[in-house]
């Protein structure tokens, strides 16, 4: 391929085209989707324009708006793909998207920028890469479906990343993309932001996947590594378009909690981890190495998510309560300092509102450094009983952890060996052989 | 698009309550929508008889074609929006909270 001397270098139209493709690419292909109805589709169209881009763009320049290049080019390989289906239903929908995207291919073609919001006549926010991200997280959906969906569709992973971080072959995978697919279109699952009286429960669903998709960056289930960066802020990303793209919404607090709550724990990121890879617990950690301006940030946040909760006179919700939760330990001079009891009350709160097991271990082990182990170690034999957490591996840890605290290493040695044989990560089995190490050190 | 409500049995779900039946009122906001394609109940599957035919010969078995403990009591096919119409008027179904309904979206041919 010969450039032109004054044309751009191959290195520059990649450097463009990425970032086109990481600012446009959820819009254009969430817009195809509701025109065209195919999802499949829809994303090869748009991975051809982002070929064509690269095999056009070195010889005959950068096009002036190369997002409003890259939505035509894909629009016209959706119509060219439905003329030459061209059933009776392939025509309807290749006249659609013929005129409505003509129709608003003046200036900016992708719908309202940032910052401005338009509401259906519902008062939904009115934008196709919210309707996309609603309906990638339908509940009919299974939950990994709807985790694999938003990975693939909203996050633009490919199937191989995908299918990695499930840890499944990429056969699986692409298996359980075209059955989620395929449920949508035969299953008669809209493609829209629900209305007002589904948007709260719904609301919470699609924050619950984004919350899975964070969470599995962070702790990456059997895997070696306990951090996957791109993953984790992936997720904080999408939380962040989610929040703008919900301004004004009564659903709003709750998503400002959970952005909230992802930047206090992304600001340990650095802090959790040592040179050869292994866990450091909250209480080791040099909070030197806190991501100052993430945990400023994540105050921020939640200083207007509670802003927005009051205007609106509602509830105060179990994302804003685990924020307020984290904020308590982020912004503690030391981890004697932190306000334990204050921790607790918040968590007994978040148990009325979303009753959990691991939510109520949570408070046992708050308690515990409020008031002391035995106190926790009494709390603890009382989740017990519900045998609900008998095969979490944090529940032994934290009854061990007690043990230790209050000296009674003999006691403490067989909940540690107990939580090394359910742990799931390698740099938490390689902690608590540390533990147990010391345990039979010390006794 | 059209959904057929299977309403299920379901010996793990909290026992009838007969004051708590409002099917009526259930029906009456079908009948409201206009989304009613027809349905009812059914008898119970001591009444029901299986039927095979197996090479030209067709054998009858008395009961239903599977034994599980929980069974068909009844149908509704609906005409609706769209899969989350058909789970809102599944999930006010008395049956939802003494049974189960599995909703089926109905697959036309061409």
């Amino acid at each position: 391929m010969t450039a032109s001397d004054s044309g751009p270098t191959a290195t520059e139209v990649n450097l463009v085209l990425a970032s086109v493709v990481a600012s446009e690419r959820l819009r254009i292909v969430s817009t195809l989707i509701r025109y065209c109805g195919d999802w499949d589709l829809s994303e090869d169209c748009f991975q051809d324009a982002v070929a064509r881009a690269l095999a056009v763009w070195p010889t005959r320049g950068v096009p002036d708006n190369p997002g409003a290049w890259l939505t035509t080019v894909s629009k016209n390989r959706v119509i060219d793909a439905l003329r030459r289906a061209s059933t009776e239903l392939t025509t309807f929908r290749r006249y659609a998207v013929e005129t409505e995207i003509d129709g608003s291919a003046d200036g900016n073609s992708e719908g309202s920028p940032m910052g401005e919001r338009s509401l259906t006549a519902d008062g939904a926010p009115d934008d196709d890469r919210l309707r996309l991200i609603f309906t990638c997280c339908h509940p009919a959906l299974a939950m990994d479906a709807r985790v694999a969906l938003t990975l693939r569709t909203v996050i633009g992973l490919s199937v191989q990343e995908t299918a990695h971080v499930f840890l499944v072959s990429e056969q699986t995978m692409q298996k359980r993309l075209v059955r989620a697919r395929s449920k949508i279109r035969d299953a008669g699952i809209p493609y829209r932001v629900p209305p007002a009286g589904l948007l709260p429960e719904r609301t919470s669903g699609v924050l619950a996947v984004l919350y899975l998709l964070f969470t599995e960056g962070y702790s990456s289930g059997s895997g070696a590594e306990l951090v996957r960066a791109p993953l984790v802020e992936e997720a904080i990303r999408l939380t962040r378009l989610v929040a703008a793209m919900m301004h004004g919404s009564e659903q709003l607090p709750e998503v400002l909690g959970l952005l909230a709550l992802e930047l206090f724990q992304h600001s340990r990121a650095d802090a959790r981890i040592d040179t050869a890879g292994d866990l450091i617990i909250l209480e080791e950690q040099d909070r030197q190495l806190w991501n100052k301006g993430a945990i400023s940030e994540g105050m921020g946040v939640l200083a207007s998510a509670e802003a927005e909760r009051l205007r609106h006179g509602g509830a105060v919700g179990s994302d804003q309560l685990q924020a307020q939760i984290a904020a308590h330990h982020a912004t503690a001079p030391t981890a004697a300092a932190t306000d334990f009891s204050r921790i607790a009350d918040l968590y007994a709160r978040l148990a009325r509102i979303a009753p959990s097991p691991v939510i109520d271990l949570n408070r046992a082990i708050a308690v515990a450094f409020a008031e002391g182990p035995d106190t926790g170690l009494k709390l603890l034999d009382t989740l017990d009983g519900g045998r609900h957490l008998a095969e979490y591996h944090l529940l032994h840890a934290a009854r061990a952890d007690l043990l230790r605290r209050s000296g009674r290493f003999a006691d403490a040695l067989p909940h540690y060996v107990r939580a090394l044989e359910l742990a799931p990560s390698d740099p938490e089995r390689r902690f608590l052989q540390r533990r147990i190490a010391e345990m039979r050190r010390s006794h | 698009m059209e959904y057929l409500l299977f309403i299920v049995s379901d010996p793990a779900a909290p026992p009838y309550v007969p004051e708590e039946d409002n099917i009526e009122e259930w029906v009456a906001d079908l009948e409201s929508r206009g989304v009613a394609r027809g349905g009812n109940r059914l008898r119970p599957v001591s009444d029901a008889t299986t039927v095979t035919v197996r090479d030209g010969k067709t054998i009858l078995t008395d009961g239903p074609f599977t034994e599980t403990k929980e069974w068909i009591a009844g149908f509704d096919l609906i005409d609706v929006e769209n899969l989350d119409e058909a789970i809102e008027i599944a999930a006010k179904h008395p049956m939802a909270r003494f049974g189960r309904v599995e909703v089926r979206p109905v697959w036309p041919f061409e």
